[in-house]
């Protein structure tokens, strides 16, 4: 039955040769020794503009999958902590009942985008983890801009137009957080599960943009 | 010889309606092998015919309760076996969270929309929503209220975002293990058609707790009458979807303990509504009444003076 196949055989004297060739990905640095030997602000500047061309591409969203392929998380560290720094409130005295303290806002918006991931990936989305974080964390950046802009509202005279002012921008700026993220985010769900996994984002920007909007000095 | 009509072929109509109209009737159902016949007589009129649903409804849930044990075969420390509680899409959700919001009575939540499909999605983004909408709302029902006195400085209360959700998480989720471990206890005894799996019951505690986002939106407007009226809407509702789904479960106990289990369950509904009410919102400060009260006190004076 098998017969037929025994004719199927490499002679021994052909030689096998050729070339293979792993395509290098450009993340891959341990084997390239240069960069070590790079000045210090090489490497900062490098990281930087990383981080600058995706603010670029939050502030402009459009369907590019830059945020996506390569994700970092510095960006959403540098917004994270620099939202908790202005929101957090100053003093001991109003203890009980004011804003959210450093660590309160940090862990709202760390342990809300990882909620949101898992919520994603449960829903059977195909994006990595550390992607919607990154995405997540990038989109913050309207509301942090909002939050510098309230704080230099409030240094005007308190009442309803200051008030009507800051609602505005933090309702815009909201918006815009929702569109970027849903821009970068929205593509990597099942079609009939959509909504499922966009409404925690709105949740989550809405708290956030909540306590921009609600952030009173002492 | 056989009259003539005798010989005519006699016309039964379906079971339903027959059974509607002699409900004493011995019926023997054949869509099922090893279904027992119905002997003792059912109680007259419709509810006979919720029997029969019941049982028809029984037999889905226990070949969907099979099918159910088929699918949550993976090990528990794989993501795969959590992602089977999140098997739901848009429509389903919008499905049960209209289930539990318009109880028809005769419909339990359960067989109906659930159908041995328990999601956590729902349960646990209600609950989140429901935790940042009694905190905001009660935030802002009190800077409303205390908005004229000159006294006031604002305050986000921050704090009371924590503490509401423990409160509504704790709720969601002991009360329904501790249901279930009782009705568990209860199906020992007493053997019982309806049975609900713990995720089950979680769902219908999760997609109950709907009612209350709008009605905690609706809590800002700061009139006593309104806020209480909202409550017994929002109770009302949920209440009843919560006892058309679990009297099933309870009916062949002991009438005493069925109904104690019913109004107990009913009874934490309202503690939890009225807790949140009492706890997150301010009550409203009826400016006008000193003045009214002076002027019963001065008749009063008056007509004792007299």
């Amino acid at each position: 039955m098998f017969a037929g196949l025994s004719d199927i055989s490499i002679s021994q004297d052909i030689p096998v040769e050729g070339e293979i060739t792993i395509p290098m990905r450009s993340r891959i640095r341990e084997f390239d020794s240069s960069t070590l030997n790079e000045s210090v602000q090489n490497t900062i500047m490098r990281d930087l503009k990383a981080v600058g061309k995706k603010f670029m591409h939050v502030l402009y969203p459009r369907k590019s999958n830059t945020l996506l392929r390569d994700w970092d998380l510095w960006g959403p560290l540098i917004l994270c902590v620099t939202l908790a720094l202005m929101l957090q409130r100053g003093s001991v005295d109003s203890e009980k009942d004011g804003g959210p303290q450093f660590a309160e806002v940090f862990v709202i918006v760390w342990f809300g985008a990882v909620t949101i991931t898992l919520n994603s990936k449960l829903l059977g989305g195909n994006i990595s983890f550390f992607q919607s974080l990154c995405v997540l964390g990038y989109c913050i950046l309207p509301l942090t801009v909002a939050m510098l802009v309230c704080r230099l509202v409030l240094l005007a005279e308190p009442g309803p137009i200051n008030f009507m002012v800051r609602l505005f921008v933090v309702i815009v700026m909201f918006a815009w957080s929702i569109v970027a993220s849903t821009a970068f985010l929205a593509d990597s769900q099942p079609p009939n599960r959509k909504a499922l996994a966009v409404y925690p984002v709105f949740l989550f920007y809405f708290v956030i943009s909540w306590m921009i909007l609600t952030f009173t000095p002492q | 010889m056989a009259a003539v009509d005798d010989l005519q072929f006699e016309e039964f109509g379906d079971t339903a309606t027959s059974l509607a109209a002699n409900p004493d009737a011995t019926t023997i159902s054949i869509e099922d092998p090893g279904e027992t016949p119905k002997h003792q007589p059912g109680p007259p009129g419709g509810s006979g015919r919720e029997e029969d649903d019941e049982l028809l409804g029984n037999d889905d849930s226990d070949k969907t309760e099979l099918l159910a044990g088929q699918k949550k075969s993976s090990p528990f420390w794989t993501f795969e076996y959590y992602q089977t509680f999140f098997d739901v899409d848009t429509y389903q959700v919008f499905d049960r969270i209209k289930g539990s919001l318009l109880p028809i009575p005769g419909k339990n939540f359960v067989r109906l929309y659930i159908r041995s499909n328990p999601d956590l999605y729902g349960p646990f983004w209600i609950c989140a929503t429901l935790v940042f909408a009694i905190a905001i709302s009660g935030n802002l029902s009190n800077f409303l209220i205390h908005l004229g006195r000159k006294t006031y400085h604002y305050v986000p209360e921050f704090r009371k975002v924590s503490i509401a959700a423990t409160i509504i998480y704790a709720y969601a989720w002991l009360v329904p293990l501790a249901l279930w471990g009782f009705l568990v206890w209860r199906n020992s005894k007493v053997m019982n058609i309806v049975s609900y799996s713990f995720l089950e019951i979680v769902c219908v505690y999760g997609y109950s707790l709907f009612i209350y986002i709008p009605t905690a939106i609706l809590w800002i407007i700061p009139q006593k009458v309104v806020r209480w009226i909202l409550v017994m809407i929002a109770l009302g509702i949920s209440g009843s979807v919560l006892a058309m789904t679990f009297w099933p479960a309870v009916r062949e106990d002991n009438r005493r303990i069925a109904l104690a289990t019913i109004v107990t369950i009913v009874l934490l509904h309202m503690l939890l509504s009225v807790g949140c009410l009492a706890y997150f919102f301010d009550a409203p400060e009826m400016d006008h009444l000193p003045a009214s009260t002076a002027a019963p006190n001065q008749t009063v004076a008056a007509a004792k003076s007299s």
